[in-house]
């Protein structure tokens, strides 16, 4: 699923974009933060950092650039609810309402939402529910029983 | 021919018993992402606590082998290195089993790890003494260059892109500056609380390779199953064996670069695999086929990263000095049995150090026996479907960057670099300079600083870090790197023309 020619082009210019931008925080910090002995190495990098930014974004913008394909709008239509409900799983559900049930919770939506198998079948629900508890159990015999891990718990475990 | 005398005590019951328990939990838990050989080799410690010191180190060496070589499994099965070994692994194994060639990759990535495995444990039989002299002739300045040969190396890897590969390289080097500098106490691009003790190495590899995964496979919604993404096909074993010895050139790059590569401390084995395959790409009349699931490419990175393991406790035998993160965690193995290593290892416990040794060239050949099994077993991983395992996976990589250090910045940061990995990798960028430069970065920083205060008592910086046989033959694989594969980029298109020309 590649973008076309001028959307991968406005896509480019927007990610290399982006690793300017970072590449020029990261050097300015290298070179104004102290004590200097903690950043000398930090600015021996940065100065390439700074440079291949540099070239990789006028590449970019003059469209010498031809790697990378971009991405296309179906596939971030398809992608989107996959990439919320990982980004709301990490970063809130997993200590909220706990490790476990956030895991559970999570494999089952992603497992439900991408399943090609029929929505209005009661088997295929069965069959989500199953293959759920089973992978469940499986990371919890290995991380909990045989590893010990302690998981964070939220309002539920 | 000392060690000739010990080898009837890796066959007693129990050196037997745990040998086989140790090759077949670590081929498990090499192929499980996230579990890496140095997490594997530190979780088994506290079982060794009650067993003899030669049994206690030939659980832990069984382990670091077979961890290694099962890494290969995920590698080429799922595209996520089980360890950092693996990473130029996935390169083709992960594009042979797209093609359904999946049982081949598997086979040829085992028999070629036990080829360079016993290779790399007759090395560290016979050259100990001989190559560990050698290794340390290497200064910081030497390390510094090292480092970041194995940066610019692996940033040229990147067959789309030179420059985006080496940039890689760059923010994967910027990355592992994060956290509180280590001479100074400084605190440096820290952005938030997660980032407060750095970036775990583990954590990272696990997102920067299993996380875009994920994302790839949603972003063909609900499309069925496509079977032929990894159909492994039944694949006769003897025909890898042929296939492995038709290609002596791959098979003994990978084995002399790993070996090599080995014997360098601090280095490590992670790049071990990356070089021997960068190198066996260079060397090979069809380079093209390299990244489009080549043979030849899994032969050389897994016969590398196994030819590394042996090589790598040289310097840990004979001066203490760990060749890698999973020898460290062996030399704390050693010591918690009150056993130095050194003069003192050969000279009073002989029994100990040369059953460990030898355990780990019969671990080889268990590797070879246990791994082909695994292989044997693979086709059901590919039955599973995309559903299934996109969310399998992200729960894996989820539970396994929290398992490392039971931290959730582990977990955060995992996610934050998946999920900007897969849109960099969309634009040219390259996971595997990235982790590289995250993983060589403290060793260049520390040799870096190290140099700059021996040259300040001297010369000055220039003078220490460019001059110098030793030092000049290192920039010079530096620059000569970079512009070959300027050179290779740029000649590729007129070839490519040159090719559509000949073929309409």
């Amino acid at each position: 699923m590649s973008a076309s020619p001028a959307t991968s082009t406005v896509q480019h210019i927007v990610m290399t974009g982006i690793v300017l931008v970072v590449a020029i925080i990261v050097t300015w910090l290298s070179y104004t933060q102290t004590p200097v002995e903690a950043f000398l190495f930090p600015q021996l990098i940065s100065v390439f950092f700074l440079g291949l930014a540099l070239w990789t974004f006028a590449s970019a913008v003059l469209r010498l650039s031809r790697a990378g394909e971009g991405i296309e709008f179906a596939a971030i239509k398809n992608l989107a609810p996959g990439l919320a409900i990982l980004l709301v799983y990490v970063f809130w559900m997993a200590k909220a309402m706990g490790f476990y049930a956030a895991s559970t919770l999570a494999f089952f939506l992603i497992f439900t939402i991408y399943d090609p198998s029929s929505h209005g079948a009661p088997r295929s629900w069965l069959k989500r529910l199953l293959v759920t508890a089973g992978f469940m159990a499986v990371i919890y015999a290995l991380f909990t029983l045989v590893l010990k891990v302690q998981t964070p718990r939220g309002w539920l475990i | 021919m000392e060690f000739l005398n010990y080898f009837g005590a890796v066959f007693e019951p129990t050196a037997m018993l745990l040998l086989v328990g140790g090759t077949i939990g670590g081929l498990i838990l090499g192929a499980t992402p996230g579990l890496s050989p140095t997490m594997a080799v530190a979780l088994l410690i506290p079982f060794t606590f009650r067993l003899e010191p030669a049994h206690g180190l030939i659980l832990l060496g069984a382990a670091y082998t077979s961890t290694v070589a099962g890494g290969a499994v995920s590698a080429i099965l799922l595209r996520i290195p089980g360890a950092p070994a693996n990473i130029a692994t996935v390169l083709d194994g992960y594009e042979m089993a797209k093609k359904g060639l999946g049982a081949q990759a598997l086979q040829l990535a085992f028999l070629s790890s036990a080829v360079g495995g016993v290779f790399g444990v007759l090395l560290l039989i016979f050259l100990t003494p001989i190559l560990a002299q050698w290794a340390l002739a290497f200064g910081p300045s030497h390390l510094f260059w090292m480092a970041i040969l194995g940066v610019t190396v692996i940033g040229t890897l990147d067959s789309k892109s030179v420059v985006k590969g080496l940039l890689s390289g760059c923010i994967g080097l910027w990355l592992s500056m994060i956290g509180y500098d280590d001479i100074q106490g400084t605190e440096r691009f820290i952005f938030a609380d997660a980032l407060t003790g750095g970036i775990n190495v583990i954590a990272a590899l696990i997102g920067l390779f299993a996380i875009p995964q994920v994302i790839d496979m949603l972003t063909k919604g609900r499309e069925p199953a496509d079977v032929g993404i990894l159909k492994v096909v039944p694949h006769s074993l003897m025909a890898s064996v042929r296939e492995i010895c038709s290609r002596p050139r791959a098979l003994a790059i990978g084995v002399v670069t790993g070996s090599i590569i080995g014997l360098i401390p601090g280095v490590g084995g992670q790049i071990a695999g990356l070089v021997g395959y960068d190198q066996a790409r260079k060397f090979s009349p069809e380079r093209e086929k390299f990244g489009t699931g080549h043979p030849e490419g899994v032969i050389a990175a897994e016969a590398a990263n196994n030819a590394m393991v042996g090589p790598s406790l040289v310097p840990l035998l004979t001066l203490s000095i760990p060749g890698s993160p999973t020898a460290a965690v062996l030399l704390g193995g050693l010591i918690i049995h009150g056993i130095f290593p050194g003069s003192d290892l050969f000279e009073n416990h002989p029994d100990v150090a040369w059953t460990f040794i030898n355990s780990m060239l019969i671990g080889q050949i268990l590797m070879v026996i246990f791994g082909l099994y695994t292989a044997g077993l693979a086709a059901k991983v590919s039955r599973v479907p995309k559903s299934i395992m996109a969310s399998a996976v992200l729960v894996l990589a989820v539970f396994g960057s929290y398992s490392v250090q039971q931290s959730m910045g582990d977990v955060y940061v995992m996610a934050a670099l998946g999920v900007a990995m897969y849109f960099l990798e969309k634009y040219g960028f390259s996971a595997a300079p990235l982790v590289l430069g995250l993983i060589l970065g403290p060793i260049a920083e520390s040799n870096y600083i190290q140099g700059s205060l021996i040259a300040g008592a001297g010369d000055g910086r220039a003078v220490y870090f460019l001059t110098g046989g030793l030092n000049f033959f290192l920039i010079s694989l530096v620059v000569a790197s970079v512009a070959y594969s300027v050179w290779v980029s740029r000649s590729r298109p007129s070839s490519e023309d040159s090719a559509r020309e000949t073929t309409t």
